[in-house]
């Protein structure tokens, strides 16, 4: 198990993506490389074509939608889509648009983001200098859980919840992002630390530093590189997830992907798909904001984060 | 990892590591330990402990939703993986050949894996809508024969779906497998071209086996978002036209939640958990395989040190 997954790490961690490209050297430019530029852009234009038909849908009047337009630019720009997205659409009854959604999203984010992570790197830290005996049966059982559908185990977690009276409110979202995320967490702060010099450690244990003065004064400020890699995963992750924010966050704290399903499925009234591709971009705009910015960050987080799926 | 000392047992380490330890064993252990015990009884919204054998198991082969269920998950599995992988190693191969802009490229690629499943799949269903998506765009440019409305036909829906997957995995697939590639000793370059293979024979039948490591991952990774499949379904069909695109995943969900029926969710739940286990076990028993074989070529090679 272990040994599975530090090969998934040494991609996560030292991506081998900056090596530099291997193969021949192009000497002129043969029908070979035309043909290889041409399916490069074809597959390129497969993958932007979606991104493209929701700006401009969202960005046309309903009249000229429905004349049947799909790819084209809007003839009129019109932003009252987007506004009407974020602060009027309808889901069911209440119409206050995707923004509350957008709040809750905030709310249930941050708080998993930072709590996960210290709860990871905890563990990492203590899996890798001060193992007990069975740390590594529970570490082996928390990698099991990385590849357990998420179905198996949600029910008993609903039942017990409602015995603890947190099953939809906040405190419960966030326990549940927090134990979801850990399993993936903990591994990628294992590997950090596990690759860290033990001399380090020693000469502080010489110096009579303990667990925690350890980990305050000389490991937390060395694992700022894993911990951008950390927050990428997690905030994408948590921002991006619909399962637990439906079953798990309650009415109230509805995030903005459940909230985003809601306003499209919403049946009364006639369907604006300019309206609803607004909200749509406006629910995917953190996590592409975060991909664009991380760039190479994103990449490394990716063998380590698509584990969580 | 050896080389580390075995310390006395540490009070304020097992303190830091409560968590772990709650969630290791409290939720990856009991719970899944609760859900496989009540797919024995016959629980409706709230457990009871009832025990009727193998009913709930039979009850669950019998409903025809399900069966939907597990032919869309095979269905759906072999071709999105397939077609990731086999897509994402053409990606990752022509990226390989020096090309410029290949961080735009990748950017590109890479972006649909930073959505939300929900987002992919209410973009999709968009662009896949009878009367004004694809379908009406190119009829509106004169192709009156053009016909690609997959979702809204019982016998295509899955693979409407199926487009939206690819394109949502295909780009991390090619990212994993480009790194594998990079990782490839130049040495195995110099040596094909100086044997004269042509490059992509090479990339077939020589570097192919040699990234098995990201192979494995990559496709590892696909095999655990396909079981998950979710949020897919529920923006683009919600399971439908009927229940032409139902996935157990849904499955379950709808049991515990609206149709109040926990007994059979739990057992269709088992049944998602077992390929999983099947999946680690073949992975656990080629990593011993492979360690044993480490063992023993260490150990036959210090028998002739000893030798000579």
């Amino acid at each position: 198990m272990t040994a599975a997954t530090s090969e998934w790490q040494a991609s996560a961690v030292e991506p081998r993506v900056d090596a530099g490209p291997r193969g021949p050297k192009p000497r002129r430019v043969s029908i070979a490389r035309i043909g290889i530029y041409a399916f490069l852009v074809m597959s390129a234009i497969y993958f932007t074509i979606p991104l493209w038909v929701m700006v401009v849908t969202s960005l046309k009047t309903m009249p000229e939608i429905r004349q049947g337009h799909l790819f084209a630019w809007p003839s009129e720009l019109t932003f009252e889509p987007w506004v009407k997205a974020w602060a009027e659409a309808c889901t069911g009854r209440d119409c206050n648009g995707l923004k509350p959604g957008f709040w809750n999203s905030v709310k249930i984010t941050v708080p998993s983001v930072i709590i996960s992570i210290v709860i990871a790197a905890i563990n990492g830290y203590a899996l890798s200098f001060w193992r007990f005996k069975g740390s590594e049966v529970f570490f082996g059982l928390l990698l099991f859980g990385a590849f357990v559908p998420y179905q198996v185990v949600i029910y008993p977690l609903i039942i017990a919840f409602r015995e603890m009276g947190i099953f939809a409110t906040l405190p419960g979202i966030i326990i549940i992002h927090t134990i979801f995320g850990m399993p993936i967490l903990t591994l990628l702060f294992r590997n950090f630390f596990g690759a860290l010099p033990m001399e380090l450690f020693k000469a502080a244990r010489v110096d009579g530093a303990g667990f925690w003065q350890i980990f305050v004064m000389i490991m937390l400020p060395m694992s700022v590189p894993i911990a951008i890699v950390a927050v990428i995963i997690q905030v994408t992750g948590i921002w991006n997830d619909f399962l637990f924010g439906v079953v798990f966050a309650g009415r109230e704290n509805m995030p903005m992907t459940v909230q985003l399903n809601n306003i499209v499925i919403t049946t009364t009234g006639i369907r604006e798909y300019n309206v609803h591709m607004a909200a749509t971009i406006l629910t995917a705009a953190v996590p592409l904001a975060i991909y664009f910015i991380s760039g190479k960050w994103f990449v490394r987080g990716i063998a380590a984060g698509a584990v969580k799926g | 990892m050896a080389q580390r000392p075995r310390r006395m047992p540490n009070i304020q380490s097992i303190i830091g590591c409560i968590p772990m330890i709650a969630v290791s064993v409290g939720v990856f252990v009991i719970c899944i330990i609760y859900s496989i015990t009540l797919s024995f009884t016959n629980s409706k919204l709230f457990p009871k402990f009832d025990f009727v054998g193998l009913m709930q198991y039979e009850r669950l082969w019998d409903t025809p939703r399900w069966i939907i269920s597990v032919q869309n998950i095979w269905l759906y599995g072999v071709l999105v993986i397939g077609f990731n992988l086999i897509f994402g190693y053409l990606l990752a191969a022509f990226m390989d050949q020096r090309i410029k802009q290949e961080d735009t490229l990748r950017t590109i690629f890479l972006y649909p894996f930073a959505l939300s499943l929900i987002v992919t799949g209410l973009v999709w269903q968009w662009m896949l809508d009878p009367n004004l998506g694809i379908e009406a765009s190119m009829k509106n440019w004169g192709f009156g024969w053009f016909e690609f409305a997959p979702l809204s036909n019982p016998a295509t829906a899955i693979y409407g779906v199926i487009i939206a997957g690819v394109w949502q995995g295909a780009g991390v697939t090619m990212a994993i497998l480009l790194a594998g590639l990079r990782g490839v000793d130049a040495e195995i370059w110099k040596a094909a071209r100086v044997d004269g293979i042509p490059t992509w024979r090479t990339y077939l039948f020589i570097v192919l086996p040699m990234i098995k490591g990201a192979l494995a991952t990559a496709f590892v990774l696909q095999c655990v978002s396909v079981v998950r499949i979710y949020d897919l379904i529920v923006a683009m069909t919600q399971g439908g036209p009927g229940i032409a695109t139902q996935m157990p995943a849904v499955f379950v969900i709808e049991h515990i939640t609206n149709r109040q029926n926990a007994g059979i969710g739990m057992a269709a739940a088992t049944m998602m958990l077992l390929p999983i286990i099947v999946l680690l076990g073949v992975r656990g028993f080629f990593q011993w395989r492979s360690a044993r074989n480490a063992k023993r070529l260490e150990r036959a090679a210090v028998a002739t040190g000893g030798l000579s």
